[in-house]
């Protein structure tokens, strides 16, 4: 038997192992969400995180090294913000007629979102630059750290902020939603994709197709209006 | 599965182009997706040629999500400080936004006597 640290210190530069090890955790993370029969607070995307998190720790491995291989995971997030257009066109005669409740929603589901993180994160005083960040927490993650760069925020903490915002659409959407009795899958599915862009819309496809098409609606319409508002929402707080 | 690929990352490629070339706010991934979705109306076999593999890609999208999550680690000190307040203006909010967003969109729908029949 040879000596494993210098195979250790090989394989730990190598974007193979923290690729395989993306995959293996999400693998074993996606089996939990199944066994508990998709239940909300077992998201794929929290166990798999989790877990990776704790292996980084113990290996001291930096989260640079790990990302070195996991980049190309990271990468897929752009092709698939592209193939929405697949469920988009499938319901497309639907998109047509939901043109008004959509737009409504949006405004309102919008400004809610932006508004009301800027406007608790204040009262419980946290400092300024950090709300710069925090802004554009219900976009998809490439945009929010495209919006939070232009605001003075730190991109890598506006990708955490933005991972935990979809975190928690997907964990409360359901509960939330049956609450209120709402019983739409449009209405539940675009202001998930609103409010918790992709990880709720990831969550909107575990429960139906439909309101996974209306969150990916959601989501890039989003994308598009906090761009334009966050600026001007964060300068109530300024 | 590779010509069906291409074609989603020509899209990406040309949004990427027009949002960069434009100074646009809308991100490249989105125009592409938008123009994917005028081009499936266009062309029938196009949308049979790539609907399999985009909804490949869709089945396993919280995947994508996770290197991004990891990032945490990188965090930790600014999360025990103000985590809390982080963390409630986050839940509070996402809330929120979910409960005003789904409501405001069955309301309309009601209005304007839009109901889904699916």
């Amino acid at each position: 038997m040879t000596d494993p640290a210098p195979i250790w210190s090989y394989l730990s530069r190598e974007p193979l192992l923290w690729l395989t090890a993306t995959l293996v955790a999400y693998t074993i993370a996606d089996a939990v969400s199944r066994a508990t029969g998709r239940a909300p607070l077992a998201n794929p995307v929290l166990i798999a995180v989790v877990l990776l998190a704790l292996l980084l720790g113990a290996t001291g491995t930096p989260y640079a090294t790990y990302f070195e291989g996991a980049q190309f995971v990271h990468f897929m997030l752009g092709p698939a913000t592209v193939a929405l257009a697949a469920p988009l066109h499938g319901n497309l005669a639907r998109v047509r007629r939901s043109a008004l409740p959509m737009l409504a929603a949006l405004m309102v589901g919008s400004v809610t979102a932006v508004a009301s993180a800027l406007a608790i994160a204040a009262a419980l005083g946290v400092p300024a630059p950090v709300l710069a960040s925090l802004a554009p927490k219900s976009t998809t993650a490439p945009v929010a750290i495209g919006i939070a760069e232009a605001l003075g925020g730190q991109p890598t903490l506006t990708a955490v902020l933005v991972l935990l915002t979809g975190i928690v659409g997907a964990v409360v959407a359901t509960p939330l939603l049956n609450l209120l009795r709402i019983g739409d899958w449009r209405a539940r599915g675009f202001a998930v994709g609103v409010a918790a862009h992709g990880i709720g819309t990831a969550r909107a496809f575990q429960v139906h197709e439909t309101a996974g098409a209306f969150a990916g609606i959601g989501m890039g319409l989003n994308a598009v209006l906090t761009a334009l508002i966050a600026p001007w929402v964060l300068g109530w707080f300024g | 599965m590779i010509p069906a690929l291409a074609v989603i990352l020509l899209f990406q490629l040309g949004g990427e182009a027009l949002s960069r070339g434009l100074g646009l706010p809308v991100p490249g991934p989105v125009i592409g997706m938008v123009a994917l979705v005028a081009a499936f109306a266009a062309t029938p076999r196009l949308a049979a040629l790539v609907r399999p593999v985009a909804q490949g890609l869709l089945a396993h999208l919280s995947l994508l999500f996770v290197p991004a999550g990891v990032g945490v680690v990188a965090h930790l000190p600014l999360l025990r400080e103000a985590g809390g307040a982080l963390l409630a203006a986050l839940v509070l909010s996402t809330l929120l936004a979910i409960a005003a967003g789904a409501l405001t969109f069955a309301a309309v729908a009601r209005l304007t006597g839009d109901t889904d029949d699916d």
